[in-house]
Parts: C-alpha cells; sequence; structure tokens
C-alpha cells in the first residue's frame, strides 16, 4: 500500500478477484443456467413434453385441490405460461411438520389430473445453488453475498487499474502467453462491463434487506413486517372465522385482476384457509411483460369474490429496486434478449476464469526459477482445473443422472444432486494425480464428451428427443438438446486448445524476452 | 484489510440509518432508498480505505465518519423524541 493509487488497486483487484473467484465462477454458470431455469426444468420432467396453456387451468387446479386437500390452511398455484406450460400447486398439509408440511404436484392445465412426472430439483437446483451453494440457505446467502461484494470491488477497481479501457477494447493478441491471457480477461470483462455491474449491483440487491438491515432498522426497529407491508405491499395473515365456507368461481376474479393490471395475467394464485368463511385469495401479478419484479397483488374474499385490497403502483425508490430487481432476475425478456444476457453471463464467466488462470500464468516465471511449484501455486492451480473444468462435467452428470437413475428409486431428486457432487469431487482427484496440462485437456474432454452424449441418451431413454421435438417445433426440449450440442462443440474447442497452448504458458522464457519491450506497465497488475 | 472489510461495513450501516432516517421522503421510501444505496457507499469506503496511505490514516478517516454519522442519528433520534 505504498505505491500510489493504482498500483494499491491492482493489488485489491488481483488479491479480492483471487479469494472469491472460484465461488464466483459456480455462482456465475449457475446463474446463467437460472436465466432458463423453467426450461430446465421441463426438460428434466420429459413426461411433460405435451403439455399446453389453458384457460381453465386455474379453475382445474382450485377443483384438484378440494379434492386432494380441502382441510390445508394454504394453497399455492402458479399457473402455466408460455415457458413453463404445466400448473404446479404447492399446499400445506395441517397433520405434518418439518420439511414434509409443504406437498407438491404438476397438474395438466387443461384437466387439473396430477402429470405423473419423474420427480427432479429440476433447473430449481441450479437456482438455489446461485445464491445457496447448497449449503444451509443462511450461511449459503452470506457467502454468496460476500463474494458478490468483492466483485462489485474488483469491477470498479479493474477499471480504475485500466489506463487504456477504450483502446484495450480492441486489442487482442493472441498466442502470446501471458500477454494473450490478461488481454483476453480485458476483452471480455470490458466488452460486458455494463451488464457485469449490473448483474454483481442487483444480485445483491435482491437479497439487500438480509446484508443491509439498518436502513429498516433505523426506521422501523424491530417491527421490520410493517415495513415490508408498507413498502412492498406484502399482506398479513387473515383470521379463521370457524365456520365452513364455500370458494367463489375463480374466473370473474381473474378477469378483475387483469383489469388492474393493465391486462396482465396472474401467475401465483395464493388461497388462505380455502374451506374456511373467512377464506382470501391473493393473486400476484405476473412480470414477464415489465422491467419491475414487483410482489404486485390483489386480494379477494374466497367465498364472495370482493376485492379487499389491489396494490396500486409502488413508490419510486421501491420501484426503482423493483426494476433493479427485476434486471436479475430477467424473466421479462423476450427469446433473444434473454440469450444476450445468457451470452454477457458467459463473458462473465470466461472473465472469472481468464482472471484465475491469468494468476498462474503470470507467476509461471517463479515456478521455473524455483525448479518446483511452491504450495500456493500448486493449490491455485488444483482448484482452477477442479473448478473451471470440473464444473461443467459435474452438470452434464447431473443431467446425465435425471435421464439414467431408475424411475422409481426413492429420494431421486437427492441422488441426482449427490451424482453432480460425487462428480465434482472427482474433477477435484484428477489434477491432484496428474500434471496440470493434462488434467485441463482431460477434464475438458470429458465435459464435452458428456454434453454431446446428453441428446443421445435423452434419444435412447424417452419420447422427447430431438427427432420427436425438432419435428413438433416443441423449441423448449429440442432448444436444450442443441444447446447441449453447443456447448459440447465449445468445450472440445476448449479442450483442443487447452493440449495446444499450455505448451506456450510452459515456455517462459519466450515470455520474458517479450517483457521490457512489449509489456505495458499497467501488465503488471496481474 | 480489516479495516476496509469490517470497519466500511459499519461506516456504510451507520450512513445507511442515517440515509434511512433524514432523506425527505416517507419512512418506506427512505429505508428502501437508503439501502439501494448502501452497496455504492460500501464500495467507495473499500476503495477509499485501500487509497489512503497507512492503516492509521484508514482508521481515523473510518472512525471519523462514524462519529460524524452517529452525531447525525442521536441528533435526528432526540427531535424524533
Amino acid at each position: 500500500m505504498k505505491e500510489g493509487f493504482r498500483q494499491s488497486m491492482a493489488w485489491l483487484h488481483t488479491w479480492s478477484g483471487l479469494v472469491v473467484g472460484w465461488i464466483l465462477f459456480a455462482v456465475f454458470v449457475t446463474g446463467t443456467l437460472s436465466y432458463f431455469r423453467p426450461e430446465i426444468s421441463q426438460w428434466m420432467r420429459p413426461e411433460l413434453r405435451d403439455m399446453q396453456p389453458h384457460p381453465q387451468a386455474a379453475a382445474s387446479a382450485i377443483a384438484a385441490l378440494q379434492q386432494r386437500a380441502p382441510d390445508s390452511p394454504r394453497w399455492f398455484i402458479r399457473l402455466p405460461d408460455a415457458r413453463e406450460p404445466i400448473v404446479r400447486v404447492t399446499w400445506r398439509d395441517p397433520n405434518a411438520t418439518g420439511p414434509r408440511r409443504f406437498q407438491n404436484a404438476v397438474l395438466d392445465p387443461a384437466t387439473g389430473a396430477e402429470v405423473k412426472a419423474r420427480d427432479t430439483r429440476g433447473g430449481d437446483f441450479f437456482y438455489r445453488f446461485h445464491f445457496e451453494l447448497s449449503m444451509k440457505p443462511i450461511w449459503g446467502r452470506w457467502v454468496v453475498g460476500c463474494c458478490a461484494m468483492f466483485m462489485l470491488i474488483a469491477i470498479v477497481t479493474g477499471v480504475i487499474t485500466h489506463k487504456k479501457i477504450f483502446k484495450d477494447f480492441f486489442t487482442f493478441r493472441p498466442k502470446k502467453g501471458q500477454r494473450s491471457w490478461l488481454d483476453a480477461h480485458n476483452v471480455v470483462g470490458v466488452l460486458a462491463l455494463p451488464y457485469h455491474v449490473m448483474i454483481t449491483y442487483s444480485g445483491l440487491v435482491t437479497l439487500m434487506f438480509m446484508y443491509m438491515p439498518w436502513g429498516v432498522q433505523a426506521n422501523y426497529g424491530q417491527n421490520r413486517a410493517a415495513f415490508f407491508d408498507q413498502a412492498l405491499g406484502v399482506s398479513a395473515e387473515t383470521p379463521l372465522a370457524n365456520r365452513p365456507g364455500a370458494l367463489t368461481n375463480i374466473e370473474p376474479l381473474l378477469l378483475t385482476a387483469q383489469r388492474h393490471w393493465d391486462g396482465a395475467n396472474p401467475s401465483l394464485i395464493t388461497v388462505h384457509n380455502p374451506a374456511d368463511a373467512n377464506s382470501r385469495i391473493e393473486m400476484r401479478r405476473d412480470n414477464s411483460d415489465r422491467l419491475a419484479h414487483s410482489s404486485q397483488s390483489v386480494v379477494f374474499a374466497g367465498t364472495t369474490g370482493e376485492l379487499l385490497a389491489a396494490a396500486g403502483e409502488p413508490m419510486p425508490a421501491t420501484r426503482t429496486r423493483d426494476v433493479v430487481y427485476g434486471l436479475h432476475m430477467a424473466n421479462f425478456s423476450s427469446s433473444p434478449l434473454r440469450w444476450l444476457f445468457a451470452l454477457s453471463g458467459l463473458a462473465g464467466i470466461l472473465m472469472i476464469a481468464s482472471g484465475l488462470v491469468l494468476w498462474s500464468v503470470k507467476r509461471a516465471p517463479e515456478r521455473v526459477k524455483l525448479g518446483r511449484v511452491p504450495f500456493g501455486q500448486r493449490l491455485v492451480e488444483v482448484l482452477n482445473i477442479g473448478v473451471i473444468a470440473g464444473l461443467p462435467i459435474t452438470i452434464a452428470v447431473f443431467f446425465h443422472a435425471n435421464r439414467l437413475l431408475p424411475i422409481g428409486l426413492a429420494e431421486r431428486p437427492t441422488w441426482e444432486v449427490r451424482a453432480f457432487f460425487a462428480a465434482w469431487l472427482l474433477s477435484f482427484v484428477v489434477p491432484l494425480i496428474r500434471p496440470a496440462k493434462a488434467a485441463w485437456k482431460a477434464q475438458f474432454l470429458a465435459a464435452a464428451t458428456l454434453f454431446g452424449a446428453l441428446p443421445v441418451v435423452n434419444a435412447l431413454t424417452t419420447d422427447a428427443h430431438l427427432g420427436v421435438t425438432l419435428a413438433s417445433r416443441n423449441w423448449v426440449y429440442a432448444g436444450f438438446d442443441l444447446t447441449c450440442l453447443g456447448i459440447a462443440a465449445l468445450l472440445g474447442l476448449i479442450a483442443w486448445h487447452a493440449s495446444r497452448t499450455s505448451a506456450t504458458q510452459r515456455k517462459p522464457a519466450r515470455n520474458k524476452a517479450e517483457t521490457p519491450a512489449n509489456l505495458p506497465a499497467e501488465a503488471e497488475r496481474a | 484489510m480489516a479495516a476496509a472489510i469490517l470497519g466500511g461495513y459499519a461506516l456504510t450501516a451507520l450512513a445507511t440509518m442515517a440515509l434511512a432516517m433524514n432523506l425527505p421522503m416517507s419512512r418506506a421510501e427512505a429505508s428502501m432508498a437508503a439501502t439501494l444505496l448502501s452497496f455504492p457507499i460500501y464500495t467507495c469506503a473499500m476503495i477509499w480505505v485501500f487509497a489512503t496511505r497507512t492503516a492509521k490514516r484508514a482508521w481515523l478517516g473510518i472512525g471519523a465518519s462514524a462519529v460524524v454519522l452517529m452525531a447525525l442519528i442521536g441528533l435526528q433520534r432526540l427531535v424524533a423524541a
């Protein structure tokens, strides 16, 4: 910290980046996958191939729940939309406690009949992992939040460190070892810079009341519920009448809700105390037509259908939060825009990966001078290979497990997750017993093969394969298989490249010779 | 490092509280706006700590700002009471 401002920023950038880089890599990969959460969930339940949204979906779901869970205190009905054309119902089991107290079912939108689909966590696994890392939620969220804060700082300091931000945007000098890694890191970093800033900040905002509770604390003290009630319009509990009551017809209520929202559809219906005279039907607005992700809702009396409360448009600061939140979730976007988000996410993945590799490459001359690999460098190397080249393997294994595990297996979703982590563990063993270059190549090759094999395994085990889905233009299923092939090609390319270019890393003498003349001072920052 | 991470967080928490109590908006809106601003504030605090020449100066700066913010919060509490 004795040198100039830029040097201290460079130091901060390097070390804050390295410390959280591996977690951020996993967070970025699973976050990018989460843009396609409904599509992944669909693909992982091939039995749902031919489902279609239906105007009667809400009414038939309520009828089905009246059959299955008449005395439940709460029903949740997620209505079908174009991306996930099924009805998902969840209800609270009054007789159970613990994690078993919520029951789920997938319903056919047209009939309300339960669809027997394989049990899986689907895209929700990646979504939860993205901000909880499969840890205890509270711990995972804090870890990811700290990493996100580091990322925000790494981005800002990265920009400060970077003198020639505009020029370097057009600069890529391939096959020059360390120089190329730095160029690559700069290009993907700067290219998607607005996205990186947005996604990191908005990610913090999604959980901001947990990370930074003091603003609410200052004005509300312990009465946090009052704040959420005022700002977000989250409704409070309603008391029971303790008399039986029958639910009114849902159809007119849906129309009333739509009128309140300029024609937008309800996406989630919550029925409180459905069998009681004092029941409530709460509808939440679907946000797929706008940027803001708010929990705008209307509440009806369940027996009479009387409109009891309707949240208006939120106030400016709340609306700002809703838009920032919505930008992170990206539920608003059309398909091309969602892919643009995903590509920006990929740029983020590449930025983190190249930054991590750069740390190692930069220290290659030191390794040669010492004639051995210091422990710290070896650790970074193993972690780099296990995370960067390992995670693609584990994701592919997760999807393979979904297709290959016996359908009737008890706790099938848990076994899919176990397969995921077992594969990841193995990805750390390979770089421990093999030299770095061979391990990089082997892991990327394995990942490419596994992704390439997914459409084949899918064809062998289900009726939702490319032969069927392409012909019927079922883009959710066909898109998944085609994307797997694309990812396989990309990983194959990386594997092929890894087997060639690490050779330049191994010849630090060449890089060294170039250093004095060609490397500008800012290369020092790595 | 400790000055930056913990001191920065404490300072940010105080700044968020002060903002939430003093922004000219409704209580809910002020809390919301202050919380949204807290992350940029934290970032600036961290960068400032790392840009200062010595750890002593960093702690001094954080301490001085914290005292000012606490005075602001205390004053507001007095006015409100």
